[in-house]
């Protein structure tokens, strides 16, 4: 694997989010997840966290506790997009499984892995209210219900540049 | 104030409004049983075990809980009993139950409800996290397996002590107390003050064990083994045999270790004295010749390993003293090999002391003389006591003995040393003295003592008052360091001890160390000093003897080399350099 | 016949969410209008009247709640719209995000000024992303329009709102620990020892409601609440959002009177039972809501008559569940949910998920034995009288009804040679 770098340009751009909610330490929770999202592999990783504690005044063990608390803040490395398929009740009353078995096939990946390119990850997660068009799964921040094995395919493919 | 009228147990009773369920039911002789509390902490009512019936069908935690007016509260109910034992199951369910081999063996309070409830086999099935115990310090060992998550050491390392090392993390069964990104304690800032050992109510942080280590330097026929004892450790050990907090066992501490095999017995006291001399004049002369002020005290190895970390750059406020532990340590290896003609390598130096981070301290790098440990091996009161009681010692009947000569002849002054406030005063009674060269009419110092945060007083020397501060507890450090770091700071002088109280509420002391016992201990302290013969260092006929026969002058050439120290920042790097991509990627169920 | 209302969800999928001016021109704000005329006591009093409950869940009074807000003097004051709508099977609140999102920020103007509030906040959750820019720009185009900011419509109002994102954790429905989160904390519920509406967020009195709680405030205004509780029955007044889904054909998120019955919900507005099967089963109010047996549905659904059958209206999620789903492996999915979701820090809800995870488990593989029953009920209550809170006091809930309605399922998974341990 490529060892990525955390150079100026992404401390610039740390030192921007905190800018934007005049470093207050009470918006840490927001901040981690904004800062998260310029970081191609979606973590939070141990220097950053540093960072943020030292300039918003947070001990390091505290930003650490909001990390790990929070299901959408990943302390540890994930694919640039995480595919996200619901597991909870409804989908499963909706059977969940024939979407999870379509991905793995596009996907080549079993679920709880990530593509070797570094492209996808493919995880469970719980509820996120699209019961109504369930089954359900998410990439990155869109919601994707009614679904086929056709439609599936097109969504990946759109995430892959084609 | 309004009072309400309850019944508890069909017995009425009436307290102040503003009672929780828990004071209200000690005024009737119920102790409603607790894990989580703590006397000195805030309320967290996340063990769940106080559950009462405040109505049918309703249960609330007693600590958490105000009494109402009219309010009929039931702690016996079937709905009571059966969901306390129910908690209680759930947590040994996921408790190691390796009681026999745990050092909270007999004074575990999770053994104590188990008692009471009079535990036996549960229905569920034993899930207890495997997890790695962190023993990398020389101070402190987390064995987060087996802890209960009561949150008492969160609230002591981040509010009492402002240092913030510990905290909760991650969700649900994964949910544990743990340093940022599960560090071993050794890889972050922690002091080692022990202050979390002594609030655990189980087994999960505890001190580092070096009694087999003495053991073996006792069974060890070619090893000269002396020990030396701190002040706060005669007043409190007493605890672990049944004596009340503050008791003075003194003697009977001495007569023990002799008992264990140590060849000499001395007193930290006397080298308590002697950092008063070389502190003193090093105040004076910071003060005549416009060195860093102000000048604050070093004794203290949890506060030393806290400016170090979380203010560097005020490294320079503070003395360049060794602690007693290591100046005696030192001398051990140099004046006192060679009066009794021994190599420094067939002496072995223990110290008895209150503090975990005494240990950490001894192991320092610059803590040592022509290549010898100052000290070698430090043991907390409470590994004492187990070694005391290992060896079938009767202690509390034990005939009492004296110290040896000549480390134990001491002063008041010197046991002071063990309070907060105590090693201001001790400075004070001689700094006054030799600079008026007056005698001073009462050598207490009333504005230093007690249990306040941040104490002050000034001081009339010759025409020149001097402001001094004493503080304990390092969340009131840090309030003074910001003071400096400000340019704020008007005091000359400044007495920091890192541990609530002083050395007596240290984090290897009895466990059970709340407020109310600390001002127990702090009372026997000053009960000692009053009737001691001398209560000046500068009066110490055994110190001045050790200046004329070795040392020379305060601050000179050998005091410099042998009872003064440096110190260095212990930041964290950030290590901007590049990031690793780890082959560990998050794997979710499944 | 479809007994659907559109009272609450009016306007949907009538205007372009994002022009404020098709708002205005479908009547929009005029609720605010009156609500000024009419003064907090006023307001306060029609609440009550009106009946109308928390809709998150908890159905406290709102009429009372904001009456104590009122009540708590401070010069800074906050009011949090709680759209974190975590509960699975619950997907109303998303709804009126998406399609009405100035009703909901005319609800929060209206409660500022029943309760001289300053500050608002609405704390939506990280899956919701792709509204927060929406509903951010709502506010933006209230604020130009006078809606928002100082003096607003002359009334002396003060009052600005702000959109704080959530970050994956069901536990922050839950208000003090919503509160947590929004003070930069990990989302563990706090210790209540005041009042949220004395001491809240940052310490100031703050007044918390559900989305659609505030969303219900301007219609009832503007009806009338004369009219508003010709709805309904007698204890339950007015109407719901129910979010329908599972084996149903037209799930959706839709609007019933109080008082409707479940089988009317099912058949005449839900379309009945997919692909021609039998209804086996419902959860009512999520997965913390209790299951109700198929021979149940002609109850009416209301507070009281589902209080008596051991269940409750909750978020007004309605999961309905066919003939093919086992309870029990039913039940696995609720119970991965909550281990999933409990914050960790009381010992009853972690470690009593943690014991009825493995039990549950057994259960499903048809490994069980008969102590495993009685374990499972046994640690069921403990967690619903023990825990710290509602998480974990309901998560037990649809395991102790299950238990109630067909036990016969549960003796099926008993392997009665195997003894626990």
């Amino acid at each position: 694997m490529d060892k990525f770098k955390v150079d100026q340009e992404l401390i610039a751009k740390i030192d921007r989010i905190l800018e934007s909610y005049d470093y207050d330490d009470n918006s840490v929770v927001n901040i981690l997840l904004e800062i998260q999202s310029h970081i191609p592999e979606n973590y939070i990783p141990e220097e950053v966290a540093k960072y943020v504690g030292i300039e918003l005044g947070i001990p390091t063990s505290k930003v650490y506790d909001v990390i790990t608390f929070f299901s959408a803040i990943n302390d540890k490395p994930k694919g640039r997009h995480v595919v996200q398929l619901c597991k909870s009740s409804v989908c499963r009353l909706n059977k969940y499984q024939t979407i999870r078995d379509v991905l793995e096939e596009e996907l080549k990946i079993k679920m709880g892995e990530t593509t070797k390119d570094g492209q996808f990850t493919l995880q469970y997660s719980t509820c996120f209210g699209a019961c109504d068009i369930s089954p359900a799964f998410r990439i990155d921040d869109k919601v994707y219900g009614n679904l086929t094995k056709g439609k599936i395919k097109e969504i990946i493919n759109t995430y892959r540049g084609l | 104030m309004k009072n309400c009228t309850i019944t508890i147990d069909n017995k009425e009773v009436t307290v102040p409004e503003g009672t929780s369920i828990l004071e209200a039911a000690k005024k009737v002789s119920i102790n409603i049983p607790t894990l989580c509390n703590h006397p000195d902490q805030t309320v967290k009512a996340n063990c769940r075990i106080c559950l009462v019936e405040t109505k049918p069908g309703k249960l609330e935690t007693a600590c958490s809980t105000k009494v109402r007016d009219g309010m009929t509260i039931n702690t016996v109910s079937k709905l009571v009993r059966d969901t306390q034992r129910g908690v209680l199951e759930l947590i040994l369910a996921n408790h190691p139950q390796d009681c026999l081999k745990c050092i909270r063996n007999g004074k575990c309070e999770l053994q104590k409800l188990c008692e009471m409830f009079h535990i036996s086999k549960s229905n569920l099935e034993d899930e207890i996290d495997a997890l790695e115990k962190d023993e990398s310090n020389p101070s402190i060992v987390r064995d987060h397996s087996k802890c209960i998550k009561c949150n008492r050491c969160i609230e002591v390392c981040q509010e009492v002590q402002g240092v913030s090392i510990l905290s909760h993390a991650h969700r649900s069964t994964k949910y544990c107390i743990t340093p940022a990104f599960e560090k071993k304690l050794v890889n972050t800032l922690c002091v080692f003050c022990g202050q979390c050992t002594s609030v655990c109510p189980v087994g999960a942080l505890y001190e580092k064990d070096d009694t087999e280590k003495v053991w073996n330097a006792l069974y060890n026929d070619n090893l000269h083994v002396i020990v030396q004892i701190a002040p706060a450790v005669r007043v409190s050990i007493g605890e672990e045999f049944g004596a009340k907090p503050g008791t003075k066992v003194t003697g009977k501490v001495v007569a023990a270790l002799r008992r264990l095999g140590f060849d000499k017995v001395f007193d930290t006291d006397f080298t308590a004295d002697l950092t008063i001399m070389e502190e003193g004049h090093e105040l004076l002369d910071r003060i005549n010749r416009g060195g860093t002020l102000p000048m604050i005290t070093s004794c203290s190895p949890g506060w030393i390993n806290y400016i170090e970390g979380f203010y560097p750059q005020l490294l320079d406020h503070l003395s360049s003293c060794k602690s007693p532990q290591q100046m005696f340590g030192a001398l051990s290896k140099t004046y006192y090999a060679k009066k009794l003609d021994l190599d420094p390598s067939q002496i072995f130096t223990v110290s008895i002391m209150p503090c975990t981070a005494k240990k950490y301290e001894a192991e320092r790098k610059e803590m040592s003389s022509y290549g010898y440990r100052d000290v070698d091996a430090v043991l907390t009161t409470r590994e004492l006591a187990r070694m005391i009681k290992s060896a079938s010692i009767d202690f509390l009947n034990i005939e009492e003995e004296n110290f040896d000569e000549p480390f134990g002849i001491t002063t008041g002054a010197g046991v002071i040393f063990g309070v907060t406030g105590g090693v201001m005063e001790a400075a004070l009674r001689t700094v006054y003295e030799v600079v008026t060269e007056h005698e001073l009419e009462n050598l207490d110092f009333m504005d230093v003592r007690g249990l306040e945060g941040i104490k002050e007083a000034t001081v009339d020397l010759n025409g020149t008052p001097i402001k001094v501060a004493v503080a304990h507890g390092l969340s009131n450090a840090k309030k003074i360091l910001n003071q400096i770091n400000e340019g704020k700071s008007d005091y000359t002088f400044i007495e920091v001890m890192c541990c609530p109280g002083g050395c007596i509420g240290g984090g290897g002391q009895p466990i059970g160390s709340t407020m109310k016992v600390r001002e127990e201990r702090i009372k026997g302290i000053y009960d000692v000093d009053k009737v001691m013969p001398l209560r000046k260092s500068h009066e110490n006929p055994a110190v001045k003897e050790l200046y004329e026969e070795f040392l020379g002058q305060p601050l000179g050439k050998i005091s410099h080399k042998l009872l003064h120290t440096t110190y260095s920042p212990r930041s964290e790097k950030i290590d901007f350099d590049y990031l690793q991509w780890n082959n560990e990627i998050a794997l979710t169920e499944e | 016949m479809n007994r659907t209302v559109n009272i609450i969800s009016k306007n949907f999928k009538k205007y372009n969410p994002e022009s404020i001016e098709e708002y205005l021109e479908l009547g929009g704000f005029e609720a605010l209008k009156k609500a000024i005329e009419m003064g907090p006591q006023e307001i306060i009093s029609t609440l009550k009247t009106s009946g109308l409950k928390g809709r998150g869940g908890a159905a406290f009074s709102t009429g009372r709640k904001w009456e104590y807000s009122a009540n708590v003097k401070g010069d800074k004051k906050f009011i949090i719209c709680n759209a974190d709508e975590g509960e699975p099977a619950t997907f109303k609140d998303r709804y009126l995000l998406e399609y009405d999102p100035f009703k909901v920020i005319e609800g929060m103007i209206i409660a500022a000024y029943t309760t001289g509030s300053t500050n608002g906040y609405i704390y939506i959750r990280e899956e919701y992303k792709y509204l927060h820019n929406k509903v951010r720009k709502a506010i933006e185009l209230a604020e130009k329009h006078g809606f928002l900011g100082k003096n607003i419509l002359g009334s002396g109002l003060n009052f600005n709102i702000k959109v704080v994102s959530g970050a994956g954790a069901y536990v922050c429905g839950e208000s003090t620990a919503l509160i947590e989160s929004i003070e930069g904390k990990s989302g563990r519920p706090r210790l209540k020892l005041t009042r949220t509406s004395k001491q809240g967020l940052f310490g100031l009195p703050t007044l918390v409601n559900n989305v659609e709680t505030l969303a219900a405030v301007p219609p009832i205004l503007e009806m009338g609440v004369e009219e508003y509780i010709k709805y309904g029955t007698h204890t339950s007044k007015g109407t719901k959002l129910i979010s329908l889904c599972g084996n149903v054909n037209k799930p959706g998120a839709y609007e019933v009177p109080f008082g409707i019955t479940l089988r009317e919900i099912i058949y005449d507005i839900g379309g009945g039972i997919k692909d021609g099967k039998q209804l086996k089963f419902l959860q009512l109010g999520g997965a913390s809501g209790a299951i109700i047996p198929a021979k149940l549905i002609d109850i009416k659904y209301c507070y009281e008559d589902l209080e008596e059958h051991g269940a409750s209206v909750g978020s007004g999620a309605i999961l309905v569940a066919d003939e093919t789903n086992k309870v029990t492996h039913f039940l696995k999915s609720v119970q991965d949910f909550f281990i999933h979701e409990s914050c960790g820090k009381c010992t009853p809800c972690r470690e009593g998920n943690r014991q009825l995870t493995k039990i549950i488990n057994r259960f499903v593989t048809g490994n069980a034995s008969v102590e495993d029953l009685k374990t499972v009920e046994k640690f069921a209550n403990v967690m619903k009288y023990a825990s710290f809170c509602g998480l974990g006091q309901t998560a037990p809930t649809a395991l102790l009804t299950a238990i109630k309605y067909f036990p016969v399922e549960f003796y099926q998974q008993i392997d009665r040679i195997r003894k626990t341990s």
